[in-house]
């Protein structure tokens, strides 16, 4: 049982923290001596002053929505505060199956929000200084980037294996399913390999696609994910649904390795995903990483207006780092919004799922 | 509310995921239907083999006798359906809630599912040319003539992705289980009760339950189905046929542009065959692929089409309930528009013509609240190549076209069955040998009588069965 007499009070402390963050961040990103050349450069265009107008977190709703197609193409640098310029600079992509992908450029945001995603993971299933399997997307992602800084920061030494999602898409789209199992199978052989060469690997980050042919290729060699010595994985994507999260537990994995979902991407970083309760029948709530990024749960129809506790509405997201400010986004997934927890004291989202109005046309889980 | 899970090898799953089958008319909620995943699938087929092993343990002779038994249970018995139960006028009266058909077309579809059953053991004999039946579970033996046959399953089970809009189309997986191969049911999201109905009826006459899976869901849990099993049948448009051709492990069943052909030597009576078009058109809401799509003719087309539209442009609509309405309603939104707009822009071109038009009150398109209608139409096309000449959908929709004889094979494409009213030997003999042409009737045949003893797109034992070369004895010197 949970004791949640101190919540009322989290909540208004973190609320209080949140409008602090914004009016630092504002202030950070509209500052000629710090911020972008795009932020500075869009300011002019503002019927309102951010400097002056942006006083607490709500206010961030007078920005207009902020569009990702802004993110395409160059030059990446007009992202780059002034204040950072200089700086070692990645770029991370996403999207770009067909065009131009979309760009985001990352000094240190990534091994902050991995960082923090660290903490929250449990060390008796993810044993610090144990080495890791990174099996999924990396290319332009740099997802590989992320997932190998948080295995040295545990302590331990990332193993990778890298799929090219873009690849998949186009195969899929021309029907050649042959040739998608045979890279799928291509993928879970490196796999296999590294697994069974005595790394010691006992963490792993995947997707559910790959960890479900993972572990039936395991199986059907008469092992599993358990015997070979994994204990705690990560996994992310809307393919993780609540019937998926059981499924992985009953049938996939077994009571002794221990398995969390997360839902992240190239703007946000990572939400942490409500620790595992039997009483939630399997329910997926993820928490974002406040106040570096933000979700709420807003109005189909009116993005400023946040919905009541466990209705549906579109997920929004804000995004406050040194390097990064997203005023405002609309996710292209929709969900249910959840109640503070101890450990995550502000707005979740649970039941995410692709938004209803794009679903259809939208390629999911293709990893 | 009635809920049905998924059946996993014969045991009930309830999933976290489930999706409500709602009246097309008034949108009430019917059943909730839980939604497998695809992980499940995958996870079941790697058992699939268990399913053949235990229907081996059943003679062909013992498993034919469950065929009889599961007619009968499926045509009279109150069976259990997830957590509630069903009577056949139960089953009738869902089935047609969901997909639109009327109820008289429901029950109609029932029948032909309990007769195949109910003669599946000549349905076998014929399709298997005489085989000795226990030659499929043991894999050889010799026939009466003394010569070594050897028959090997190309998989343990027969995957179905199956359709939302078609009941008929049932009637194809029946011979699967006699043969001794498992099945795994994807239903279409607005008719799992055949696959439900039909599971609980094979179980309760005697086939092991663990030899069946229905995995209701998503459009993944489809395409799993399709990747994993090694033998599938699945039904869809002309994109999903195209996609699958050249697939040996694929059966795709699609728009038949099924055909009569009026020959030369009979085409001056015509009328003696008005009925035998308008049935092959209209029957059975004129949504199969074995309903005429096309009549073509060298010369009276214009009197042809003028006398069918005459007899079926004054069908409209009525209740669900009336044991003769005619149409079946298109549930899925913008469906019935969609056709409407390619009939319309096909009707701009030059040399086509609606009949229909003057027998009809009316539009068409019938656009309701949670529905829509297209009432039935005939085209008049002057030549081969208007778009409309070679055209299918699911409504009592048929072009007459006006093609010489001599140039019918060359024009016709691709044709599921084709009834070719002539007694012309020598274009009876081109026919025969047209490769395009899949069921061929020659004579006075509706498109849509058909004969269970023939094969129906392809030979499904040969389909499930390879044969192949056995030896257990050195042959003779040569």
């Amino acid at each position: 049982m949970t004791d949640n007499s101190n919540l009322d009070e989290l909540v208004k402390q973190n609320q209080e923290a949140l409008d602090a963050h914004t009016l630092e961040s504002v202030k950070w990103h509209f500052s000629p001596e710090t911020g972008s050349p795009y932020w500075l450069e869009k300011a002019k265009s503002l019927d309102f002053n951010p400097l002056t107008d942006v006083k607490c977190f709500n206010d961030l709703n007078k920005f207009p929505l902020f569009e990702d197609d802004e993110l395409r193409g160059g030059p990446v640098d007009r992202w780059i505060p002034k204040a950072l310029l200089g700086k070692p600079t990645y770029v991370f992509e996403t999207g770009g199956t067909t065009g131009i992908p979309k760009s985001r450029v990352v000094i240190d945001d990534f091994r902050i929000d991995y960082e923090n995603f660290s903490e929250t993971l449990p060390d008796e299933s993810f044993p610090k200084g144990s080495n890791w399997l990174m099996l999924g997307p990396s290319g332009p992602r740099r997802l590989r980037l992320a997932v190998e800084h948080m295995a040295q920061y545990r302590g331990g030494i990332s193993f990778c294996v890298d799929l090219d999602p873009r690849w998949v898409v186009k195969l899929i789209k021309k029907g050649k399913i042959d040739e998608v199992k045979e890279y799928s199978a291509h993928v879970i052989d490196q796999a296999m390999a590294i697994l069974g060469a005595g790394h010691e690997i006992k963490c792993m980050f995947t997707t559910p696609k790959l960890l479900e042919a993972l572990a039936m290729r395991l199986m059907d060699e008469g092992s599993s994910i358990e015997e070979a010595g994994i204990k705690g994985i990560f996994c992310g994507g809307t393919e993780f649904t609540q019937q998926w999260y059981r499924f992985a537990r009953e049938e996939l994995l077994g009571e002794n390795v221990y398995i969390t979902p997360t839902y992240g991407n190239t703007l946000m970083g990572l939400a942490c995903g409500r620790p595992f309760d039997p009483a939630d029948d399997y329910k997926i709530t993820y928490y974002a990483p406040q106040p570096r990024a933000v979700i709420r749960v807003v109005d189909f129809d009116d993005h400023t207006k946040v919905v009541g506790y466990n209705e549906t509405g579109r997920v929004k997201l804000f995004t406050m780092t040194k390097e990064l400010f997203i005023p405002g986004f609309l996710e292209r997934d929709e969900g249910e919004r959840e109640v503070p927890h101890l450990k995550y004291p502000w707005d979740g989202v649970s039941g995410v799922r692709p938004f209803h109005e794009i679903a259809q046309s939208t390629t999911v889980g293709v990893y | 509310m009635l809920e049905i899970p998924v059946i996993r090898w014969g045991k009930p799953y309830e999933s976290f995921d489930q999706q409500e089958v709602v009246h097309f008319e008034t949108g009430e909620p019917l059943a909730k239907v839980h939604q497998a995943n695809a992980g499940l699938v995958k996870m079941d087929m790697r058992k699939a083999q268990r399913a053949r092993d235990l229907l081996r343990e059943i003679p062909v002779s013992k498993l034919l006798e469950i065929c009889k038994k599961a007619a009968e249970l499926y045509m009279t018995a109150e069976l259990p359906l997830g957590n509630g139960t069903q009577t056949p006028e139960e089953f009738c009266r869902i089935q047609s809630a969901s997909t639109g058909m009327p109820e008289w077309m429901c029950a109609g579809n029932m029948k032909k599912v309990a007769f195949v059953l109910e003669h599946m053991d000549e349905i076998l004999d014929s399709l298997t040319r005489g085989l000795p039946l226990d030659m499929l579970t043991k894999g050889y033996g010799k026939e009466e003539r003394g010569v070594m046959m050897s028959y090997q399953a190309n998989s343990p089970v027969l995957g179905l992705v199956l359709p939302s809009n078609s009941p008929g189309v049932h009637t194809l997986w029946m011979p699967i289980l006699p043969m001794q191969i498992g099945l795994v049911l994807k239903p279409g999201s607005s008719e799992p009760w055949t696959p439900y109905r039909m599971t609980e009826a094979f179980c309760q006459a005697g086939i092991p339950r663990e030899c069946i899976s229905v995995y209701p869901g998503p459009h993944d849990v489809g395409s799993t189905v399709t990747e994993l099993c090694q033998r599938v049948m699945l039904f869809g448009g002309q994109a999903t046929i195209d996609k699958y051709k050249g697939n040996p492990n694929v059966q795709a069943h699609g728009p038949g542009f099924s055909k009569i052909l009026l020959g030369d030597d009979v085409v001056d009576r015509w009328e003696d065959y008005l009925d035998l078009m308008v049935d092959s058109i209209f029957q059975n809401g004129g949504r199969s692929c074995i309903n005429a799509s096309g009549v073509w003719a060298s010369r009276h087309t214009e009197a042809i089409a003028d006398a069918i539209a005459k007899r079926i442009g004054p069908a409209g609509p009525t209740s669900m309930t009336d044991p003769e309405a005619p149409l079946a309603a298109f549930t899925m939104t913008g469906a019935a528009q969609s056709m409407n707009g390619s009939i319309e822009a096909g009707l701009s071109e030059p040399g086509v013509t609606e009949v229909t038009a003057q027998y009809r009150d009316g539009d068409r398109l019938i656009e309701l609240e949670r529905c829509d209608y297209l009432r039935p139409t005939i085209v008049h096309c002057k030549n081969t190549d208007a778009t409309l000449a070679n055209t299918e959908y699911m409504f009592p929709m048929a072009s007459v076209v006006q093609c010489e004889q001599k140039d019918m094979l060359k024009k016709i494409g691709s044709t599921l069955v084709c009834t070719a009213i002539t007694e012309d030997e020598k274009w009876s003999q081109q026919l025969l040998d047209a490769t395009h042409i899949d069921r061929l009737n020659i004579g006075p045949i509706k498109t849509n009588a058909l004969n269970w003893l023939q094969p129906h797109e392809g030979n499904i034992v040969e389909f499930l069965f390879r044969a192949r070369a056995f030896q257990n004895e050195t042959p003779a010197a040569h």
